[in-house]
């Protein structure tokens, strides 16, 4: 609506510039004018730089329609040839042609949930230690800084270290746990080596930034008067937060468990490391088991075409479950912005 | 004392015990959960600092135990050889990480460009960044899967592929961050470049792009440190090789994929190794983060 009126208003200008320029040189050859309106050279470079940029726009666009059509086209033999069968199947045989992703399902369901649990309490402890004034500005800067490098770790360092620290540590604490209450079936086996319990820690600790990131970013969202208004009729600190902030930041916090939960459900290296890739469906805690992430990561190098066909539907599988479970949380996250912002 | 004494004393002794008491007492049950639960905060806070101090231990000991100049410039060793090193893993991440770059970058800048000046209310950049946002989430494997659909199963393994899978990983960070930046540019900056009468290219090259510029130099780096830490998708686009790069379209080593290979291994030498090559895969990912924060710092 405004370009037309300002390229008249440009080219009004322009006309007139150029013959009082004109005029100029015309008179004194010596003046050189520094200033002048865009030529057309420069409009011809605008409308094409913002042809360019549009372009770029939509390329992220189709960029994700692409993947879907690229992995979902590649996936359209497997779909029809085992349908549903391929989701509620338990055996994943290459040599016989048989394909079923139920235990990678459950093994990445549950372990992503174990580590929402652990990560989310972690998570948001830690961003109520950050913003409710516990610290002193330079001691949060330290912890902040924390957080940021326990993001910044690569996946397959921490692979690496559950391997070959948290292994051994948890292995006293798992065959107490299985000795002991070996009854209960959360701690039904025992600890071999890898397994879900510490390939869930480590996830908590990778989705603990994501987590404490967006809560923060929840916590800031709420007017310090209402913080104010808590702490003026006389409530301690912790009465302020459980009853007033808490409540007050809930939907921010849930977008943050959701998108921290989606991030565990696609993290890759460090579970294709730690879980033990077991084609199993297990509730212990201590025995190996598989994700879909982990599936194709052990199983693509060396696939065969009708195996590759069937890694495809459960990539297939995964990127659905992680879409919906990402625009859940964006949804969310969005909402929550709203909402703040109509209060302000 | 008259009777009207007594009668007011104990009137006011009445008042005095009705009246709620407003000093906080230190051992009230309110103060003491007040108080337990801060140091719970405290202990979760610690706790969950653990980790980076135990990975960042370990990689100092056990990694820096092993990093001299061999270990970075040999090949990686073969089953029961000794020594050796990762020198063609370095190159290769760097190589693929600066593929990953050259091609995310710019159409990410301009497409945040478009996201942040061009049209930020239209139909096309709410879709584009509802789709980056979604992306951003976006296990980073199936970039692999995808890479290896449209270029690997024609093409065969190759670092062009690794990079091209990093850059669908790197162009999400890159569009956000910059976008962000850009609406950081007071709109009474633009105002006045569009006053003078430019064009909005023009506005958007000498004004917008280099008032935003630590913030887009910010959102870059972070990209380029995770695409330098990410390995699920160089897995199967750009496998392994064993000996320096010799060309783009062969298979590539990686510090990541290095890492994982080697970890599994049940030899002492391999897992040294490992060690070492996370210390430098780490120092890396920081140098970028570094970076990041040094940018992004405003300025005084």
């Amino acid at each position: 609506m405004r370009s037309p009126t300002r390229s008249l208003i440009q080219a009004t200008f322009q006309g007139r510039h150029e013959s009082m320029a004109s005029n100029l040189i015309k008179s004194n050859t010596a003046a050189e004018s520094v200033s002048g309106p865009p030529s057309s050279g420069d409009y011809l470079a605008d409308s094409v730089f913002r042809a360019i940029a549009l372009t770029c726009a939509a390329l992220i666009v189709l960029l994700i329609a692409y993947i879907l059509w690229e992995i979902g086209g590649k996936a359209v033999p497997a779909m029809r040839e085992d349908g549903l069968g391929f989701i509620t199947g338990t055996t994943w045989n290459p040599n016989r042609d048989q394909f079923g992703v139920l235990p990678e399902i459950w093994g990445t369901l549950y372990s992503s949930l174990l580590a929402l649990i652990i990560g989310g309490l972690f998570g948001v402890s830690i961003a109520i230690f950050l913003t409710q004034d516990f610290l002193g500005s330079r001691v949060t800067a330290v912890f902040r800084t924390i957080v940021e490098l326990l993001a910044a770790i690569p996946s397959v360092v921490y692979g690496l270290w559950g391997i070959y620290v948290l292994i051994p540590l948890l292995r006293p604490v798992a065959d107490w746990l299985h000795a002991h209450l070996g009854f209960i079936p959360l701690f039904g086996t025992e600890l071999s080596g890898p397994g879900l319990a510490p390939a869930a820690l480590v996830l908590a600790i990778m989705i603990l930034p994501t987590v404490a990131a967006i809560s923060v970013d929840a916590f800031r969202r709420i007017p310090y008067k209402v913080k104010e208004a808590a702490f003026g009729m006389g409530t301690t600190r912790w009465e302020a937060i459980l009853k007033v902030m808490l409540p007050t930041a809930s939907s921010g916090l849930l977008a943050a468990l959701v998108l921290g939960f989606g991030r565990a459900l696609g993290e890759t290296m460090a579970l294709a490391m730690l879980i033990g890739n077991s084609n199993q469906i297990s509730l212990s805690l201590f025995a190996p088991a598989d994700t879909l992430a982990s599936l194709l990561a052990s199983n693509f190098p060396e696939a065969g075409p009708v195996e590759v066909r069937a890694l495809m539907y459960a990539a297939m599988v995964l990127l659905v479950i992680t879409f919906l479970v990402n625009v859940v949380g964006l949804g969310i996250q969005q909402y929550t912005m709203r909402k703040f912002e109509g209060k302000k | 004392m008259s009777r009207l004494d007594q009668i007011s004393a104990a009137v006011l002794e009445e008042a005095r015990m009705s009246m709620p008491r407003l000093e906080r007492q230190p051992f009230e049950r309110r103060a003491m959960k007040s108080g337990i639960l801060t140091g719970l905060t405290w202990m979760v806070a610690i706790l969950g600092s653990i980790p980076l101090f135990s990975v960042i231990y370990m990689l100092a000991i056990k990694g820096g135990a092993r990093l001299d100049l061999e270990a970075l410039t040999a090949l990686p060793p073969a089953g029961f050889e000794t020594g050796g090193g990762f020198g063609n893993a370095i190159v290769g991440t760097l190589v693929m990480v600066g593929i990953g770059g050259i091609t995310s970058i710019p159409i990410g800048i301009l497409a945040a460009v478009y996201l942040a000046v061009l049209g930020p209310y239209s139909k096309l950049a709410g879709i584009s960044r509802f789709v980056a946002k979604t992306l951003t989430g976006f296990p980073s494997i199936l970039a692999g899967v995808f890479t290896y659909a449209i270029l690997v199963i024609n093409f065969g393994y190759s670092a062009l592929a690794g990079g091209v899978s990093l850059a669908v990983l790197m162009l999400p960070t890159i569009v956000l961050a910059a976008e962000e930046a850009m609406k950081q540019v007071p709109q009474r900056m633009t105002d006045a470049a569009f006053g003078i009468g430019c064009t909005r290219t023009q506005v958007i090259w000498k004004v917008v792009l280099p008032t935003g510029l630590p913030g887009i130099l910010t959102g870059v780096m972070l990209a380029v440190a995770g695409a330098a830490g990410e390995s699920a998708p160089l897995l199967f686009t750009a496998l392994f090789s064993n000996y320096y790069l010799s060309g783009l379209t062969e298979p590539t080593a990686s510090l990541s994929i290095l890492i994982y290979n080697f970890s599994a291994m049940p030899f002492e030498n391999q897992i040294q190794l490992a060690w070492a090559a996370s210390l430098v895969l780490v120092l890396i990912v920081l140098v970028f983060n570094i970076l990041a924060r040094l940018f992004g710092r405003p300025k005084v």
